[in-house]
């Protein structure tokens, strides 16, 4: 009935969405959005790293991911300057620096195009293998350490006091972020990678009432978005993030209605 | 200070330095099995910043701190939540360990807010957000509490209720408790310890002994001296050599 490649493209789609359902609303409850960005846009470095020495890209982009990280970090403790003005420092520079070796990789063809905004045709059977497998790891530690983490998220201090170690769930976790970025970048492109975390997440805040709850509806909206949103690319021949991304805020709006709904009944 | 079997947590000669100033210094103290110790002292005299020393949440300290248990309930005196997170008391409750609903129900009914068990947490008061976050200390029988400030912004019966709970619970429990508060009627009559901070330790003892002292008075002034003198006559248990309560 379908191509190959849509079936492929459909599973991946499937999988990332199973892990940036719960990793999105981290996202938004530890005000993460801008920090995915960075990470996502020093996923382009990455990227040609991966090309100019026949890296796989998911690896490569991952230690990038990874090591822009920890140089925030370091900056964090090493200058005055506020966090967002480092973020975008970052992201902004890794972009830039990005495209530069590009264009000096003038010996190989790239789609930008494909990166900036993903390429269901790109997917692989070697890709599922990378998503389902990466994307359980991911759940697995998150799972490990979602009580430190999500009680660190509330309040610092009392996860601090009752031995949680908040500290090293919040490592963990940077960590993870760079791992989802990495399995997610051919399907939804680098520029698009942080909205699939946040706007289902964010749709799932506006109609839940406890933080299961939100997670459940975090994955369900994530997993709505991708299948109607590759159906959508396959029959309108859009790209895929775009799509998945388009569609994730159709359903955001929807959400909205439900709010409206909920505040005349209380009035 | 020697430490045996029934210290939960010792502080020596511990202090903390922020931006170049010492926030509290030299202080020791130990918290036991089943006694409360209560730090007293005015405005930035060092009592919270003396609870997270020995907390744990202050990390680069002057001198050091032994704890002997992990079970640790926290009532701190500012918590900020971000309400980004839709979050009910009930999950609140679960925050830091999983505890049956048996032992949740148990915990809001003592404080008396069973009712709001399935509230958003940012719908609450300021005094029944308080009642919850001592449930949510108690709920996990701990063996060390620690209490900020734990009674501020509830009414007047519900803090002497609280108060009373506290102790019982101490009892009860058998925990350890490091108490900080304003209020010297309502402490003293629970208080085994009290601690008089000024940015160090500037008298400690029984709240008798700490009520004769003189920097006390200075401190304080000669009238909280006397509220504190009232107790004399009501104290209704002694301490045997052994550290047990006997009541008269």
């Amino acid at each position: 009935m379908f191509d190959d490649f849509f079936i492929r493209a459909l599973i991946a789609g499937i999988g990332i969405a199973l892990v940036t359902g719960p990793l999105g609303c981290f996202v938004v409850w530890r005000r993460l959005s801008y920090f995915g960005d960075t990470l996502s846009h020093s996923a382009l470095l990455g990227v040609t790293l991966a090309y100019s020495f026949e890296l796989n890209i998911a690896l490569s982009v991952f230690l990038i991911s990874s090591a822009v990280a920890l140089i925030l970090i370091q900056l964090q403790k090493k200058t005055n300057l506020p966090g967002d003005a480092l973020l975008g420092l970052l992201a902004h520079s890794s972009l830039a620096v990005g495209l530069v070796v590009i264009g000096f990789l003038t010996f190989i063809r790239f789609d930008i195009m494909g990166l900036l905004f993903g390429d269901i045709l790109a997917v692989t059977t070697n890709d599922l293998i990378i998503i389902w497998l990466g994307g359980a790891i991911i759940l697995l530690v998150l799972k490990l350490i979602w009580k430190p983490l999500f009680a660190s998220t509330v309040n610092y201090e009392l996860a601090e006091a009752e031995g949680l170690n908040p500290d090293r769930a919040k490592a963990v976790f940077t960590i993870l972020m760079a791992a989802i970025i990495a399995i997610s970048i051919k399907m939804v492109g680098l520029l698009l990678i942080t909205g699939m975390l946040i706007i289902p997440a964010a749709m799932a805040r506006n109609i839940s009432d406890s933080p299961r709850k939100m997670v459940i509806f975090s994955v369900i909206g994530g997993l709505l978005s991708v299948i109607i949103g590759l159906f959508s690319s396959l029959e309108f021949n859009t790209a895929s993030g775009p799509s998945i991304i388009a569609a994730s805020l159709f359903l955001f709006i929807l959400s909205l209605l439900r709010i409206k709904q909920s505040i005349q009944l209380k009035n | 200070m020697s430490s045996n079997n029934k210290t939960l947590v010792q502080l020596n000669n511990a202090g903390f330095r922020q931006n170049g100033k010492w926030l509290v210094e030299g202080v020791s103290l130990k918290v036991e099995k089943g006694k409360i110790v209560t730090l007293i002292g005015p405005n930035g005299s060092g009592k919270s910043t003396t609870a997270k020393i020995a907390l744990g949440i202050y990390k680069n300290i002057e001198g050091n701190v032994e704890k002997y248990t992990n079970k640790i309930g926290y009532v701190p005196q500012k918590i900020s939540i971000d309400w980004t997170l839709p979050l009910r008391v009930y999950d609140f409750m679960l925050l830091t360990e999983n505890i049956n609903d048996d032992a949740i129900d148990e915990a809001l009914n003592l404080t008396g807010v069973i009712h709001l068990k399935n509230k958003n947490l940012g719908n609450l008061s300021g005094g029944e957000f308080q009642r919850v976050l001592i449930a949510r200390a108690i709920s996990k029988k701990p063996e060390l509490l620690v209490l900020d400030e734990p009674v501020q912004g509830v009414d007047y019966t519900g803090e002497i209720a609280l108060y009373e709970l506290i102790k019982k619970i101490s009892d009860t429990l058998n925990c350890g408790i490091l108490l900080i508060s304003h209020d010297l009627h309502t402490v003293m009559t629970a208080t085994d310890h009290v601690v008089c901070l000024n940015g160090h330790v500037c008298c400690s003892g029984s709240p008798l002994d700490v009520a004769r002292n003189n920097e006390y008075k200075t401190l304080f002034g000669e009238q909280a001296s006397q509220i504190l003198s009232v107790y004399e006559h009501n104290h209704d248990h002694v301490h045997s050599d052994e550290g047990h309560i006997k009541k008269n």
